[in-house]
C-alpha cells in the first residue's frame, strides 16, 4: 500500500520510518529489543534505551515520547532485576528528555528489554542512509569493538577495564552527535549496530553510483578489542557480516587481522556513520571534539573512482 | 592426545574450551573438533596467540585443529604461526625476544643524547630482521607509544611487521595518556609478569 506522506516506508533497510503528518511535521517511529549484553541490569536498561533512541538520531529526528518493552522470566529471576533494569531505561530516558507513556510485558523463557519510540523531525530535513556524494568525508562518532569485548566478557576473558570502555560506549546517547549533524548539510546517516562498519558503509553507497575507501589508521576502537580479537573472541556475527559483504569490500593486506575483524564486529548502540561534504568535515568534528565525543574521527572519504566498493587500507 | 569436542557450540565456547585444555596441557598436541568456521579461525587466532603452532584438517564440514604447544610444530604439516608472531617474523635461528622499555631515553645520562639514541634505536630497529615478537612500554617509556612521541610512525610500522606493542595501563592512567594511546594496545601487570616469565628471551632497553 502507498501512501503520500510515506517519507520513508519498509522498502529499504532504513533505520527508522517517517510519515509526514503536516507539511512541517513528521513523525519517525522506530522499534527495538534484544537480549541482555553485560551482566548489570541497570547497565543493560541504559544501553537498550540508547540503542532504541539511536535510529530516531541517525534520521535526524528529535526522539519524543517511549513505550517499554518487556519480556522476563518471572518464574526464575528475581523481579528486583527488572526493577534494576526499568530504572536504567528511565533514567537514560531522562538523559534524553524523552517522555515514557506506557509499555507491555509478557513472560519469556529468556529476558529481553528495549522501546518503542516516537520522534519528530521536519519532512524536508529526514536524512537518508543512503545518497553519500563523491568529495564526502566520513565521520565515525564512536570507538568500534565493543561485539568483541561482549563476546570476551561471555568467555569470562574480558578484563574489567575493557567492560568499563564497551559500557560507557553503548550507553551514550547519540543525542549531542545528532543535534551537531543538523547544523551542516549531510548527506547520509546511519548508526553502526549489527553488520559492522564495513557492512553499514556498504549500505551507505548503494545506488550512490560512488564507493568508500576507509583509512584504517584512522578508525576509532577501544584499545582492549584489538587484542581480544587476536586471541580469536570474535562473535559469530563478525564472520557472518564478513561473509555476507566480501565482494564489496577490499581489505588491505597491510591493515592487520585483528582490525579488520573490528571493522566487521557488530556493534550494540554503535556511533553515527555520517557522510558529509569534505569542507564540511573538519568543522563539524571539531565542534563534536569540543561537546566531548572524543573518539569522533573522520575515517575515509567517498570516491566516484571506487563505485560500489569499500576500500580499506 | 587430548582432545576438546567443540562440535555445536557458538563463540567464545570453543575459544574458552581450548584455553582451558591448553592450560591443563603441560607440552604436547591437543586436538580441537569444530563444525562451524567462524569458531575455527578463532581457535586458530587463539594457539596464535598463545605462541602455539596450529594446523587445521577439514573434511565433510568438520574442521580438525590440531595445537602443538611447546617444542617442534606438528609432525609433517605446515605451521599457521609460531610463537605468537607471524611467520615471517620468526627468524629460522631462533626465538624472537622481548623487549622491555623502562625509560623514554636510552640509557642514562645527557637526556638529550638519551632520546637522540631511543630514536635512533627504534628506526634501526624498524629496519633489522629478525624483529622481536613483543615490545612492553613501562613507567615513563609509554611516552613513546602517545601523542606527542615522535616515534609512533615508526612504532606504527613495526606493529604493521607483526610485532606487538603493549604499554602498561597504571603508567598510562598515571601519566594522565590513556586516551592519548597512538600504538599498540593496553596491558596490566598480570600479562607483563607473564609475558616476561614465558619469554625465551627478554632484553632490557
Amino acid at each position: 500500500m502507498s501512501d503520500p506522506n510515506l517519507i520513508v516506508g519498509m522498502e529499504r533497510s532504513e533505520d527508522a520510518g517517517v510519515y509526514r503528518l503536516t507539511d512541517d511535521l513528521a513523525i519517525v517511529q522506530t522499534l527495538d529489543f534484544f537480549t541482555p549484553v553485560v551482566d548489570d541490569p541497570y547497565q543493560f536498561g541504559q544501553i537498550a534505551v540508547a540503542n532504541s533512541l539511536s535510529d530516531v538520531y541517525a534520521k535526524g529526528g528529535r526522539p519524543l515520547t517511549a513505550m517499554n518493552i518487556v519480556c522476563f522470566p518471572v518464574n526464575s529471576m528475581d523481579i528486583s532485576v527488572l526493577r534494576d533494569i526499568l530504572r536504567g531505561g528511565l533514567d537514560k530516558m531522562q538523559e534524553a528528555g524523552v517522555i515514557l507513556v506506557g509499555g507491555h510485558s509478557v513472560e519469556d523463557k529468556e529476558l529481553k528489554y528495549g522501546l518503542s519510540v516516537t520522534g519528530l523531525i521536519h519532512p524536508s530535513r529526514v536524512i537518508l542512509n543512503t545518497g553519500c556524494r563523491p568529495g564526502d568525508k566520513l565521520i565515525l562518532t564512536k570507538p568500534l569493538g565493543v561485539g568483541i569485548i561482549n563476546t570476551a566478557l561471555k568467555g569470562q576473558m574480558a578484563a574489567k577495564e575493557s567492560i568499563d570502555k564497551a559500557v560507557a560506549c553503548m550507553s551514550t546517547l547519540n543525542k549531542k552527535a545528532s543535534e551537531l549533524m543538523q547544523t551542516v548539510t549531510v548527506s547520509a546517516c546511519t548508526d553502526v549496530t549489527g553488520f559492522g562498519l564495513l557492512g553499514h558503509a556498504c549500505e551507505m553507497i548503494e545506488d550512490a553510483g560512488a564507493g568508500i575507501v576507509i583509512d584504517a589508521a584512522s578508525v576509532p576502537y577501544i584499545a582492549e578489542a584489538k587484542a581480544l580479537a587476536e586471541m580469536g573472541l570474535i562473535p559469530g556475527g563478525m564472520y557472518r557480516n564478513r561473509e555476507f559483504r566480501a565482494h564489496m569490500v577490499d581489505i588491505d593486506e597491510q591493515v592487520p587481522a585483528s582490525l579488520a575483524a573490528i571493522m566487521f564486529d557488530p556493534q550494540t548502540s554503535g556511533g553515527l556513520l555520517i557522510s558529509l561534504p569534505g569542507q564540511e568535515a573538519p568543522a563539524l568534528l571539531d565542534s563534536m571534539h569540543q561537546a566531548g565525543i572524543e573518539s569522533a574521527a573522520i575515517i575515509g572519504e567517498v570516491r566516484e573512482g571506487a563505485r560500489g566498493r569499500i576500500i580499506v587500507r | 592426545m587430548i582432545e576438546v569436542d567443540a562440535r555445536g557450540l557458538s563463540c567464545p565456547l570453543p575459544v574458552v574450551r581450548t584455553k582451558k585444555a591448553l592450560e591443563e596441557l603441560g607440552e604436547g598436541e591437543l586436538l580441537v573438533l569444530i563444525e562451524r568456521p567462524d569458531g575455527c579461525e578463532n581457535v586458530v587466532r587463539f594457539a596464535d596467540s598463545q605462541g602455539c603452532s596450529s594446523v587445521v584438517e577439514e573434511k565433510d564440514g568438520l574442521y580438525r585443529i590440531t595445537i602443538r604447544k611447546g617444542g617442534e610444530t606438528p609432525s609433517g604439516s605446515v605451521p599457521q604461526a609460531a610463537n605468537g608472531v607471524t611467520q615471517s617474523n620468526t627468524s629460522s635461528g631462533g626465538v624472537a625476544p622481548v623487549l622491555l622499555f623502562t625509560s623514554a631515553r636510552l640509557g642514562t645520562g645527557n637526556d638529550e643524547l638519551g632520546a637522540i639514541l631511543m630514536k635512533a634505536f627504534l628506526n634501526t630497529l624498524a629496519e633489522a630482521d629478525p624483529k622481536p615478537a613483543k615490545m612492553l612500554f613501562l613507567n615513563e617509556a609509554v611516552t613513546l607509544t602517545t601523542e606527542g612521541s615522535e616515534v609512533t610512525d615508526t612504532l606504527r610500522g613495526l606493529e604493521q611487521a607483526g610485532v606487538r606493542i603493549f604499554s602498561c595501563g597504571t603508567c598510562l592512567d598515571y601519566y594522565k595518556l590513556k586516551e592519548k594511546l597512538l600504538v599498540g594496545v593496553v596491558t596490566n601487570m598480570y600479562d607483563t609478569v607473564d609475558t616476561l616469565l614465558t619469554a625465551e628471551k627478554v632484553i632490557r632497553i
